[in-house]
């Protein structure tokens, strides 16, 4: 049962050719392994540290459970749909940050001119990234309600408003669910900077 | 002077002032550790909790969350009666330093109190001056699943006590100096397994459960030697195909995530060697997606210790779809039925019905249920079997919305227990009335240590409702209620304790006070707001022979659910409780 599905690093084939910075990286990483194969350890150590470091800006982001890994687009978040849930992935070296559930980010996409001013400056083409960690006991909120335009977490009920820096509207919440500013950089949605706020809820 | 030895000399001078550089840059030795302090007297002699005071503590002990192995609730103390208790007023106070829900009693023996609070913290206390002795703290990951952080409590044995960590880690501390002696990984927080109950300590070994109901886990009981912490068993309460109750699963793999969580402490039959654990939901909540009557969700299950074989059931809903658990175990009490003793089981359930079963050496038997609350769902009861015939009008499906759905998904009596008096032969039930919800089922598809609910879901009051909590009081003999104190403005969380002086203590309301009733009348005797919501059970204990009553303060988790909800649906009457975690400690002056 220990089985956590998630989706498995990059795997970069002749169609899906990294960026020429990133091969140079790789190279002088390989040489630099070579020359001190300690380094291999610490390479490990950095990727390991990368699976569970919070999103930064410039991380791309991609479908929990795409096996392929597939980069999201704006043409991958429906209006009105379902939450899609994802990872960041680090730019340089493909790394998934699935190593801590508090990295789950929620996306929908919604009208923008019911935007605070604060979440549209967040937004990227009425698409809203928010932590899926809920701020009371740390459910996944993973349930858009599309008739009030809320988001939903389903184990104690707390309501938020996406539109409106997902502030709570209803529930045992205490506080927002924090937002990850988003932008759209070769058709592909990017990070733009950090949670606003800490992910996760109060243990004690 | 040969150049050879200037050479001697200058290698002599560099090593001379590379020593000299050494020396400065060398950090200074350390300062020797400084002498422990001395343990104090009162941990000094701590008295060793044996099996015999287990069985049958003396008046003024409280050793285990409930006092005695059939959960009463009952102190026979009898200094604070309902003739003084109004003159009870507090003696000391501790701030714990965590916030969430509180919901351990404090244990006392030999003068030294522990309380267990969120956090995986474990708190020594000097009972009588309310100064601390130690605290241990077992940090939690920041990523854990713990959708409930709070802690029911510590079991007490020999000279240890013993902490179920929400991470799934059981921990034996040594009761003299809060230091661990050993952990023991339950596992499986990754797939949503974690723990907020007491252990139940029997026969040689310590007893824990899984929460994790909403996680698609698959809930157990499982059994550590006391003295090593060494697995003794593990007993699922979702049976493997081919096991006793596996024909209740008639589909696929739904029982590897069935869910029949146990997130609180069985009662136990010493006689018969035979504890009572309750179960929880199914996962997924709704029963379409899970066809059958899936044992031994919603169940008392009837656990032989020394094997942990299942020797009994009673499932008090089949097919769970309501978010029912009943967790809560039944209490042993005999009672009287048709001019005959019944060896007794009594559960006042989340569904809305009040139980009463037989009990024996494994079989449970359906004596008589009703409802203590409005109940919309069950149409009546089988006579023999006690099968609950269901309103398909009030059973939520996929994509189905039911409504009008009493009580709601937190139950008449959500996790607090009961007390049961052998003075007035009342059981005293935290009830919340009025308070009902509809529910519409969504498919889920599971993924191991992530939310498996599959529903949506809104509370509403019933048409007329003119209050929600209450305090009820039952005879077992009649079966009848003999009266009802309705809480106002108020739902009720609030664990009971009942006391041969002929009071009733509970908390559980908005207005943080810890409330004191009559046992007989149900009428209020005192009241007194502390810092913050009361969920944890009261207990009763004497030292030098003066008697106390003590309580945990600490709002949070589903009382801050159901609060928000309530304040959500009457428009700003139920607001925000303050919340941060104390110990409370009473006595006539």
């Amino acid at each position: 049962m220990d089985c956590r599905r998630l989706p498995a690093a990059p795997d970069h084939t002749a169609t899906d050719l990294p960026p020429r910075r990133t091969l140079l990286q790789a190279a002088a990483a390989t040489a630099l392994a070579w020359l001190a194969p300690v380094s291999v350890g610490t390479a490990s150590a950095s990727a390991q540290a990368s699976r569970t470091a919070r999103p930064v800006a410039g991380d791309h982001l991609v479908r929990n459970g795409d096996d392929r890994a597939a980069p999201l687009t704006p043409a991958d978040i429906v209006a009105g749909g379902a939450p899609v849930i994802a990872w960041p992935v680090t730019p340089a070296d493909g790394v998934v940050r699935n190593g801590s559930r508090l990295n789950r980010i929620l996306l929908v996409r919604l009208a923008p001119d019911g935007f605070s001013a604060k979440t549209a400056a967040a937004a990227a083409d009425g698409i809203v990234a928010y932590s899926a960690i809920c701020t009371h006991t740390g459910c996944e909120v993973g349930t858009f309600l599309a008739a009030e335009q809320q988001l939903y977490c389903e184990c104690h009920q707390s309501r938020f408003d996406p539109r409106d820096q997902a502030r709570v509207v209803d529930g045992p919440a205490p506080r927002n669910l924090p937002a990850l500013p988003l932008r759209i950089e070769d058709g592909r949605l990017l990070v733009a900077g950090p949670f606003t706020t800490r992910p996760g809820f109060e243990q004690g | 002077m040969r150049a050879s030895n200037v050479v001697l000399v200058m290698a002599g001078l560099t090593a001379l002032s590379l020593s000299v550089v050494d020396a400065r840059q060398r950090p200074a030795p350390p300062p020797p550790p400084a002498p422990p302090l001395p343990m104090p007297a009162i941990l000094k002699s701590y008295p060793p909790v044996t099996d015999e005071r287990l069985k049958r503590p003396t008046d003024g002990d409280w050793l285990m969350i409930r006092r005695t192995y059939d959960g009463w609730g009952y102190s026979p103390l009898e200094q604070i009666t309902a003739a003084n208790v109004a003159r009870l007023q507090p003696v000391w106070s501790f701030s714990t330093g965590a916030t969430n829900g509180h919901e351990a009693p404090p244990l006392v023996n030999g003068g030294v109190m522990f309380v267990s609070t969120p956090g995986n913290q474990v708190i020594a206390i000097d009972a009588k001056r309310g100064t601390l002795l130690w605290r241990y703290r077992l940090p939690i990951p920041e990523d854990a699943v713990v959708m409930h952080p709070t802690s029911r409590g510590v079991a007490l044995h020999g000279d240890k006590v013993y902490l179920a960590a929400n991470q799934g880690v059981l921990v034996a501390l040594d009761a003299r100096t809060g230091k661990e002696v050993w952990t023991a990984d339950v596992g499986g927080n990754d797939a949503g397994y974690y723990m907020t109950l007491a252990p139940l300590i029997a026969e040689g070994v310590v007893m824990i459960g899984a929460s994790g109901g909403e996680f698609g886990i698959r809930g157990f009981v499982a059994a550590f030697d006391l003295a090593t912490g060494k697995q003794a068993w593990k007993t699922y309460t979702v049976p493997a195909p081919g096991e006793p109750g596996s024909e209740t699963w008639p589909k696929g793999d739904q029982w590897k995530t069935g869910g029949a969580p146990v997130w609180v402490t069985g009662n136990y039959d010493a006689e018969t060697g035979i504890a009572y654990w309750g179960t929880g939901n199914g996962g997924p909540w709704m029963g379409d997606q899970r066809p059958g009557d899936n044992l031994y969700t919603a169940s008392t299950v009837a656990l032989e210790v020394k094997t942990g074989r299942i020797r009994g059931h009673f499932q008090y809903h089949p097919n769970d779809s309501w978010d029912w658990d009943e967790v809560s175990p039944p209490i042993l009490v005999d009672f009287q039925r048709n001019g005959r003793t019944v060896k007794g089981l009594v559960n006042v359930a989340r569904n809305g019905y009040l139980w009463f079963l037989e009990r024996g050496a494994g079989p449970i038997k359906f004596v008589q249920g009703m409802p203590y609350v409005k109940h919309t769902v069950f149409r009546g009861l089988d006579p023999v079997t006690g099968r609950p015939d269901v309103d398909p009008e009030r059973k939520p499906a996929t994509g189905k919305k039911a409504d009008d759905i009493c009580p709601s998904h937190w139950g008449g009596k959500n996790w607090p227990p009961i007390a049961f008096s052998p003075k007035t032969r009342m059981i005293y039930i935290p009830a919340n009335e009025n308070l009902c919800d509809w529910l519409t089922g969504a498919e889920v598809e599971y993924e191991a240590g992530e939310r498996f609910i599959g529903a949506t879901s809104g509370m509403k009051l019933a048409a007329g409702a003119d209050h929600v909590g209450e305090v009820q009081a039952w005879n077992v003999d009649t079966g009848k209620r003999v009266w009802t104190h309705p809480y106002p403005t108020s739902a009720t969380w609030g664990s009971m304790l009942v006391t041969g002086g002929g009071v009733v203590f509970s908390g559980g309301t908005n207005d943080r006070k810890l409330h004191a009733f009559d046992a007989a009348t149900g009428k209020v005797l005192w009241e007194f707001p502390t810092n913050s919501g009361i969920l944890a059970p009261p207990s009763s204990f004497t030292i030098d022979g003066k008697q106390y009553i003590a309580i945990q303060s600490g709002w949070g988790i589903d009382s801050r659910g159901m609060q928000s909800r309530l304040n959500t649906i009457t428009n700003g009457a139920y607001p925000e409780v303050p919340e941060g975690g104390a110990v409370w400690v009473f006595a006539l002056p």
